[in-house]
């Protein structure tokens, strides 16, 4: 006797859906040509874009392992000055709350890709590859990117990794010129702006990249070198910071297209 | 008269060794003077060799434009005009312009490419691109740097530019082969703007030439703007 009775009760809650199911389903074809005002199922807000912010900074000793560089005559090696200098640079963005990456650590070589690989797989960098030059003014610093010309993208929409740093020759020549102005103000005899070059290691960096150079391997006592390091890692530290609220990706919103 | 003998044989002695004596320091110096006078390498030989059969005679002189580094900013390139005889064929007057860049200036100082390179081939393609092969020198003796090798780059086809029209972009080689960089720094796998009036992509190449004007906003850096990049392999140096 009261199995079936609690059988009936269960079957209650169906009957009462199926009854309303039809009420449901009969509203729009009531109205089929009334216009849909609301959706009858939940919305997903627009997203609001977001900038990526600048996080990280890449940095690049130059040379290392059996390329020396450039090379002074009192056994001075461009591999060497820039590993120190890389240390310096790490200290005074580690301070300012910037993520440091480095593309070699000890005397090795990367290929120029494995350099620029290191950059292009991350989000939110820039690249910044060191170098003391054998000629130049001594005591002076400069700061190059790719030139304008080097920006145009081939049409189809596919960026070649050959060409990785096309789109960004923009910010980066930003990016040379805030580094550029704080040196200039250190180092006196270096340039106000940044200045061009076809570096082979910028055009395959796939981010804001800059190659900042010392002159020079030719004086006479490392010790001239080594009291430049502290005011250029400052003058790196204090450009990233200036130009970190420019830094948007290119396609992103406010971005270049 | 054998004492007689014997004292003349001693002074006469006596004389010579007096005189190779007071000799002596002159005959040093001259030696030291001959040591300095090196022999030239056999890329400078090669290049005299080159430079004699290229020149001839029924060219028209004239003053053709060079540039070397500038007296006032060894950062920067300025032009000095030179008399040259000059052929009409733009392969022999790129060969000669080159050449007598490699030569370089009155005061070596202000050279842009090293004494010891040379100019081994120069073609032109129809579609106005200029590729000079250089020696090996080119690479190893070229100062490594950022500077010094944008700047012997840019003294090339700044030289070209002024002086050879139908030359509209440039590509380097080292010994017949595409190197990666020049010393380590400057990209040449790339073809370098020349001629800026006429740069124009040719068909079916990727990107464009860009343009020569300089984009560089330093007044410290006169040197122009370096082409923009036509990928090509990439062989290690």
């Amino acid at each position: 006797m009261l199995l079936p009775a609690i059988a009936m009760l269960a079957a209650i809650p169906f009957l009462v859906s199926n009854a309303q199911a039809p009420q449901q389903a009969s509203s729009p074809a009531q109205q089929p040509y009334a216009p849909v005002t609301a959706p009858p199922y939940p919305t997903i807000p627009t997203p609001v874009p977001q900038r990526t912010g600048l996080n990280i900074v890449v940095i690049d000793p130059a040379h290392g392992g059996t390329d020396p560089g450039a090379r002074g005559a009192q056994g001075i090696r461009e591999s060497d000055l820039v590993m120190d200098l890389t240390m310096q640079v790490r200290r005074a963005l580690e301070a300012n709350g910037f993520q440091v990456l480095q593309t070699r650590s000890g005397n090795e070589n990367p290929s120029f890709d494995d350099r620029s690989t290191m950059a292009n797989a991350q989000r939110g960098a820039v690249f910044v590859t060191l170098h003391i030059s054998s000629t130049g003014l001594p005591g002076t610093v400069r700061v190059y990117t790719l030139p304008d010309s080097a920006a145009t993208v081939a049409t189809g929409g596919i960026l070649s990794w050959d060409r990785a740093q096309a789109p960004y020759i923009t910010l980066s020549r930003k990016f040379a010129d805030a580094v550029q102005g704080e040196l200039a103000q250190r180092f006196k005899g270096s340039p106000n702006n940044s200045q061009s070059a076809s570096i082979r290691q910028l055009r395959t960096t796939a981010a804001p990249a800059i190659a900042v150079e010392l002159s020079s391997v030719s004086v006479q006592d490392r010790t001239d070198l080594d009291r430049m390091m502290p005011g250029v890692a400052d003058a790196i530290a204090r450009g990233v910071a200036v130009f970190r609220p420019s830094y948007v990706l290119p396609g992103e919103a406010g971005g270049q297209p | 008269m054998n004492g007689s003998w014997r004292n003349w044989v001693l002074a006469g002695l006596a004389v010579a060794v007096l005189i190779a004596a007071i000799y002596f320091p002159f005959l040093k110096r001259k030696v030291k003077t001959t040591a300095k006078i090196t022999q030239p390498s056999e890329e400078q030989v090669r290049r005299e060799l080159t430079q004699t059969i290229l020149q001839n005679s029924s060219d028209p002189i004239v003053k053709a434009r060079m540039f070397w580094i500038s007296g006032d900013d060894e950062s920067a390139l300025a032009g000095t005009n030179v008399e040259l005889a000059l052929s009409k064929d733009p392969v022999l007057r790129s060969k000669q312009v080159l050449n007598t860049l490699l030569a370089g200036p009155v005061d070596s100082d202000l050279r842009t490419l090293p004494a010891d390179a040379a100019l081994l081939a120069f073609y032109v393609l129809p579609d106005g691109t200029g590729i000079a092969d250089f020696s090996e020198a080119l690479a190893t003796a070229t100062p490594s740097g950022i500077q010094s090798e944008q700047l012997a780059v840019d003294s090339i086809a700044r030289t070209l530019e002024a002086n050879v029209p139908q030359v509209r972009r440039l590509k380097i080689l080292i010994h017949g082969q595409e190197f990666d960089t020049l010393a380590g720094h400057v990209d040449l796998t790339q073809y370098f703007i020349v001629n800026t009036k006429a740069a124009q992509p040719p068909p079916g190449s990727n990107g464009s030439f860009g343009s020569l004007g300089s984009p560089t906003k330093s007044p410290t850096a006169a040197s122009p703007a370096p082409a923009g990049a036509v990928p090509g392999k990439s062989p290690q140096r």
